[in-house]
């Protein structure tokens, strides 16, 4: 079982697992990291986006790596709205409140995916669906490795944007002091929307990257969020290196346990070493401060 | 005393409920609303008195339906003995969780993220060991004799769980009025002035998730006894944990009716959901979540503080017509 033929290919398919797991971490992590909440409604937002990369292929032939175009500014807006129009006022600016206001439309985005499709598993057929490239050392799915290559540009694309752009410099104002930046005259509202509406573009990303090898049904994303706490939490809340490193960690931590535990022991590994990390080291690997 | 009145009249208003229905679906709906009220109850305990929200209350929930489950089954022990058991047990997964937690000082999301990961790994434990009946689940066997626990009359049940609720009430009311109810509210409030004050937040904390876990423990042994099925997806599915923290925060947070009001107010609601559009799967919790948001973003004191200011409002009336005559 530990032969080099059967190990290095679960790591390295670990590492690509991991590298989506990574995107859907880094916009739970851009959001904790500014509005100090964890966007419960991650997951069903990753649901939703499946969806849509679903019909967008089943309705309009549309390609999901030419989809990710379309439902990346899509889902930005969605997610902007939600915060501007909902998260924002239906919280009273309390941090408590905002938990349950995003596991309020977690509940309501699940089961409305749940009455409009019912809890039918649906997938896609691509002609390069099964395609893979020999490594000489291992064999790797294609979708995967474009997967991983993807993922790499949207964070630095993120990183171009927080550097760089107007807004990302309102971002990074308002994550290090929200009363000084509110002062100085940045609209927190406006900026807090604007986070959330790229952490919701990067789930729709992720759900583009997904959809060629995976499935969609109304619960589909709940699995996934609970390994990006894990990451967002190893890596460090609101760290986007450390959601990067942590992703590609959990992919192979999850990938290796799975080989020797089996199928749904294996998801164990990864809440142990959530627990752990929360009780042990709560700010995380690359945090700060908690 | 006039808090104990109050709980008095409700108990002695909804046990005369059987009197009057008889229909065995009206009393199924009212035992599911009481379990849920009972289930909330713990959670306002800690999340509603002491400002620590847990999105795991399922952890609790499930041991308690377990223990009852598994001790009667496998064991042969009586089923009061494993209710009682069953209480214990989560009362003991409650402490324990909370030494960890507490003692690693997680607050906020992160306390909230920490229960949600030892229901799911409890959830998956439950799921793959022999002892738990792994996939297939845990089946209890009929016996219908009050010796068993289980009670030919729905009737019955109905009063068992109604006594069990109006146990946590005077529970809840107990803490209100008492020392470390004060405590409990000082750390909700304002933690660190607390512990200034010289208030030992992490034993009051660590004390109320014990009675929290124990209540809705409770919950989960009755729920065992009366449907005599248990597996992994129900006893330790987000359903309950959702259902457990719903209800307070719809009913009224820290207060001592409002999960009971909230657990009335939700059932009633996804069954007239039900009634309008038909038993389509999702709908009903489509229902909830709406309700969660608008409670929040409209009425943050829940029904209880809607209530509260409809009665101010309706005694302040008549005076002001006094004022304009006299």
């Amino acid at each position: 079982m530990l032969s080099p033929v059967i190990l290095i290919p679960a790591i390295l398919n670990g590492l690509l697992t991991g590298a989506v797991y990574a995107l859907v971490a880094l916009g739970l992590t851009l959001i904790y990291g500014v509005l100090h909440i964890i966007n419960f409604a991650h997951g069903a937002l990753l649901s939703a986006a499946l969806f849509a990369a679903f019909f967008a292929f089943r309705l309009l032939g549309l390609d999901p790596y030419l989809a990710a175009f379309l439902l990346a500014p899509v889902f930005f807006a969605i997610g902007y709205a939600l915060q501007r129009l909902v998260i924002g006022p239906a919280s009273h600016g309390d941090d408590r409140n905002m938990l349950l206001v995003t596991l309020g439309l977690s509940i309501i985005v699940e089961n409305a995916l749940l009455f409009a499709f019912r809890a039918d598993t649906r997938t896609i057929d691509l002609p390069y669906a099964f395609a893979t490239v020999d490594f000489g050392f291992a064999f790797l799915a294609v979708p995967r490795v474009i997967g991983f290559a993807v993922v790499f540009a949207v964070a630095l694309v993120l990183w171009a944007i927080m550097r760089f752009t107007d807004i990302g410099k309102a971002i990074r104002a308002v994550a290090k002091e929200k009363l000084g930046a509110e002062l100085a005259g940045i609209d927190v509202a406006h900026v807090y929307a604007m986070t959330f509406g790229l952490g919701t573009a990067c789930v729709a990303i992720a759900a583009c990257l997904l959809i060629p090898t995976y499935y969609v049904n109304p619960s589909v994303g709940d699995g996934f969020v609970l390994i990006a706490f894990t990451i967002v939490v190893l890596g460090g809340m609101g760290s986007v290196p450390g959601a990067l490193i942590g992703g590609l960690v959990i992919g192979v931590v999850e990938s290796l346990s799975g080989l020797f535990l089996g199928e749904s022991l294996g998801q164990i590994g990864i809440f142990l070493i959530f627990i752990a990390v929360l009780l042990a080291r709560p700010t995380g690997l690359f945090g700060a401060k908690a | 005393m006039k808090g104990l009145a109050a709980i008095a009249a409700v108990v002695a208003v909804l046990a005369a409920v059987p009197l009057f229905v008889q229909s065995n679906i009206a009393l199924n709906f009212l035992v599911v609303t009481l379990l849920v009220a009972l289930a909330g109850q713990g959670w306002n305990i800690l999340g509603g008195y002491g400002g620590q929200y847990s999105f795991g209350h399922a952890a609790f929930f499930g041991t308690g339906a377990y223990v009852t489950a598994i001790l009667q089954v496998r064991y042969g022990v009586n089923a009061w003995a494993g209710f009682a058991a069953g209480i214990a047990g989560g009362a003991a997964v409650g402490a324990f969780i909370g030494a960890l937690t507490f003692r690693a000082g997680l607050r906020g999301s992160y306390f909230a993220l920490v229960t949600l990961a030892f229901a799911e790994v409890l959830r998956i434990i439950a799921s793959v060991a022999p002892i738990t009946g792994a996939g297939v689940g845990t089946l209890i066997k009929l016996d219908l004799h009050p010796a068993a626990m289980q009670f030919e009359s729905r009737a019955v049940f109905y009063w068992v769980i109604l006594a069990l609720v109006a146990v946590s009430l005077v529970i809840a009311h107990l803490i209100e009025r008492s020392r470390f109810g004060a405590w409990l509210i000082a750390v909700r409030e304002n933690e660190d002035a607390a512990k200034a004050l010289g208030v030992n937040a992490t034993r009051v904390k660590l004390g109320a998730m014990t009675v929290s876990a124990a209540i809705t423990a409770a919950a989960g042994c009755f729920y065992a006894q009366y449907f005599l099925f248990v597996d992994s997806g129900i006893a330790y599915g987000t359903w309950i944990s959702v259902e457990a923290l719903l209800t307070p925060i719809i009913g009224g947070v820290g207060t001592v009716f409002g999960p009971l009001i909230g657990a009335l107010a939700v059932k009633a609601l996804s069954e007239g959901a039900k009634l309008v559009a038909g038993d389509a799967p999702g709908l009903s919790l489509v229902v909830y979540g709406c309700v969660l948001v608008f409670v929040i973003a409209f009425a943050p004191r829940g029904f209880v503080g809607l209530l509260a200011a409809a009665y101010r409002r309706l005694a302040r009336a008549p005076k002001k017509r006094e004022a304009a005559h006299g």
